[in-house]
């Protein structure tokens, strides 16, 4: 029966400013959640009704291909988390820099092509062909990072829609690499030839098939928490995020620097993510390896209010939530797209109730 | 090669036309100082609005349910951005992926799994005496469907009304400064949710384009990322109409140019062509996005 309480003091006030008094209801930050939540999950429901779906059956397999038993949970939510953590990682490092990298899809796609290409080219031991992959698949999601941060503080080109433009770029070139020169020797698929079992990267014990590629991904989540938290680096970071003006102004830093470097570390963190995509799951290149991973990142991103340790969390629910799609998909007959409804729904009510902003400073204004 | 230039003229008007609505609409939007990165979602909504549409009322039920489609798309967006005065990024992002969702799957329950191929009828091109007679470029704006002329008209009109009008001034001061626009007595809320809704139906209407002026059919994610196009194209067309209007026509052109270059006979692989656009896009934005002036207020969020 609360209706309005005080608001929960915000300990992060370096990411998200001062609220204004319009908005005293929606600040009561649990129930609000709670409600929308309830929202979302009734929208989704409503939606699947109106397109004529068996609703009781698709939240049954929903479940069932996510939680409902440790297989599900280990090959299900959890190797579709793995790509979701890094690239959630990705958006949250770049967004926490006031850089708006939309791009990780690019970056993705673009370093499962140069992971694929290296794991077919180098006939080395396991420890070496892997690491080759997954630093081939860094450095290229890096590039293709640098030609948007490139034209952002060279031609003051904005990186929401270089990225955007970006991501459909690496799209093509990715068609072409698996229609010509990557293609299987026979050329009947669009596929390139399955990677060799010593590029693959190893399984994490047990029966299902996650990959070391999670082990990674959960790593790189607490050392970049470690860095952006304690180091100095960090601190410009989360000072440039804040606002670059008074960065600049009164810490000396150099912003450009420093954003430079964020946009770079963002790309390789979702190019690591395509080569272990490639290496962990799906040990071949083929056009539609990303279901819109990079997208999903954002919401990933976002849930984690951008900080790096919880985006192992979120990317886990939403790894739950993928994975529960394509079992909905494959038993209920329910097209797995549904999820970006959910996910469109998470990242709507997490902008009106956490507030974020990340378009204020530097970045679309200059 | 008379023939090659004439079907290079006509698919470049005719890739025009749909990027040309949705940019002329983003041009309004982003004058009153809100960037819709929905776009792309309202374009989409747009797509499938009037394949509903087409289905139960015919090519004119079709084209007003997409311009219903995409003006209810773009009422949410404002809801959130405009009302709850949230990240306009974020919020396009969240709207666009909204509406791959709720197409996505509207269109496989209402039109079968497997998405079978449906086939509309679509609006057939009209010639204009004398002038589609005109050599090379006539057929090419002359002989299209009548959506592209509305566009000779609303071009122009944009820009009259936001140059030469009180409202239209009112428009652009409230991307400069909408603190000072309210000062002024202009209701700044009030005129960019118009402006959001008008940028929503002109967006419907270039996805109506799509299904009932071009493709006869419906297929997932069709818009294929011409709302961001667009928007990189307001940028491109330095948040002027006319400007918008030849921005867009120099992407028409650079991706008819595959028409041209397959006439010459090179063999190259043909996603060469559809990446070409995005990348002259890209290009074209390094050469002016340095020299030209967003609108002061565009996607900053005004506390009051």
């Amino acid at each position: 029966m609360v209706i309005l309480q005080t608001p929960p003091r915000d300990d992060r006030c370096d990411d998200y400013r001062s609220m204004s008094g319009k908005r005293a209801l929606l600040r009561s930050g649990n129930a609000a959640a709670a409600l929308l939540l309830l929202g979302i999950i009734a929208g989704t429901g409503a939606v699947l009704a109106v397109a004529g779906f068996d609703i009781s059956r698709a939240f049954i397999a929903l479940f069932s291909g996510s939680l409902g038993s440790w297989y599900a949970i280990g090959s299900g939510t959890l190797v579709r988390a793995t790509p979701l953590i890094l690239t959630g990682l990705a958006v949250a490092i770049a967004f926490r820099a006031g850089v708006l990298n939309i791009g990780a899809e690019g970056q993705f796609l673009v370093g499962a092509a140069a992971g694929a290409a290296m794991a077919l080219g180098v006939k080395a031991p396991g420890a070496i062909v892997i690491t080759l992959s997954l630093a081939a698949g860094a450095a290229a999601g890096a590039a293709w990072a640098a030609i948007a941060a490139v034209l952002r503080s060279r031609f003051h080109v904005l990186e929401v829609i270089s990225t955007i433009l970006l991501n459909f770029l690496a799209a093509n070139l990715l068609s072409y690499l698996v229609r010509g020169p990557m293609q299987e020797p026979t050329h009947i698929y669009p596929q390139t030839l399955t990677i060799p079992d010593a590029a693959q990267l190893p399984r994490l014990g047990g029966a299902t098939r996650l990959h070391l590629g999670f082990a990674i991904a959960v790593i790189a989540c607490l050392a970049s928490w470690w860095l952006i938290r304690f180091t100095a680096g960090g601190f410009r970071l989360r000072a440039v995020g804040a606002n670059p003006h008074a960065a600049r102004s009164a810490g000396l830093i150099d912003v450009e620097r420093v954003t430079m470097r964020a946009f770079l570390s963002s790309g390789a963190l979702a190019g690591l993510a395509g080569a272990i995509e490639v290496c962990g799951v799906t040990y071949a290149l083929y056009e539609n390896i990303s279901p819109g991973y990079g997208y999903t990142a954002i919401a990933v991103a976002l849930l984690a209010r951008l900080n790096a340790a919880a985006v192992i969390v979120t990317g886990i629910v939403f790894g739950a939530l993928e994975a529960g799609g394509a079992s909905m998909q494959r038993d209920a007959g329910v097209p797995s797209v549904v999820v970006s409804v959910v996910e469109a729904g998470i990242i709507l009510a997490l902008v009106v109730v956490q507030r974020v902003r990340i378009s204020d400073y530097g970045t679309v204004s200059r | 090669m008379s023939s090659t230039a004439a079907a290079f003229a006509d698919a470049t008007v005719r890739t025009a036309t749909p990027l040309v609505l949705a940019a002329i609409g983003e041009t309004v939007v982003e004058r009153a100082g809100i960037i819709n990165i929905g776009l792309e979602g309202v374009i989409l909504s747009g797509a499938f609005g009037a394949l509903v549409g087409a289905t139960h009322g015919g090519l004119a039920g079709g084209f007003l349910a997409g311009a219903v489609s995409g003006v209810a798309v773009a009422m949410l967006f404002a809801l959130f951005v405009v009302k709850l005065r949230c990240d306009q990024i974020i919020t396009g992002t969240a709207i666009t992926l909204l509406a791959v969702g709720l197409t996505g799957t509207l269109y496989r329950g209402l039109y079968g799994a497997s998405g079978a191929a449906l086939s509309i009828a679509t609006l057939s091109p009209i010639s204009i005496p004398v002038l589609s007679k005109i050599p090379v470029v006539g057929s090419g704006f002359f002989e299209q469907p009548a959506i592209t002329y509305g566009l000779y008209f609303l071009v122009p009109a944009t820009w009259w009304w936001m140059y030469r009008t009180h409202a239209g001034l009112a428009l652009r001061a409230m991307g400069e400064s909408p603190m000072a626009a309210e000062a002024a007595g202009i209701r700044v809320d009030r005129v960019r949710v118009a402006a959001i809704a008008l940028g929503g139906a002109l967006g419907g209407l270039a996805g109506a384009t799509l299904v009932l002026a071009q493709a006869g059919t419906f297929a997932e994610n069709m818009s294929a990322g011409r709302g961001f196009v667009a928007i990189a194209i307001v940028v491109l067309g330095r948040w002027h109409p006319l400007g918008v209007a030849l921005a867009a026509l120099l992407f028409g052109a650079s991706s008819a140019l595959q028409f041209l270059l397959q006439a010459m006979g090179l063999a190259l692989p043909y996603q060469l062509f559809l990446a070409l656009p995005y990348a002259l896009t890209l290009a074209a934005l390094a050469g002016v996005a340095g020299r030209v002036r967003a609108p002061a207020a565009l996607a900053k969020v005004d506390d009051e």
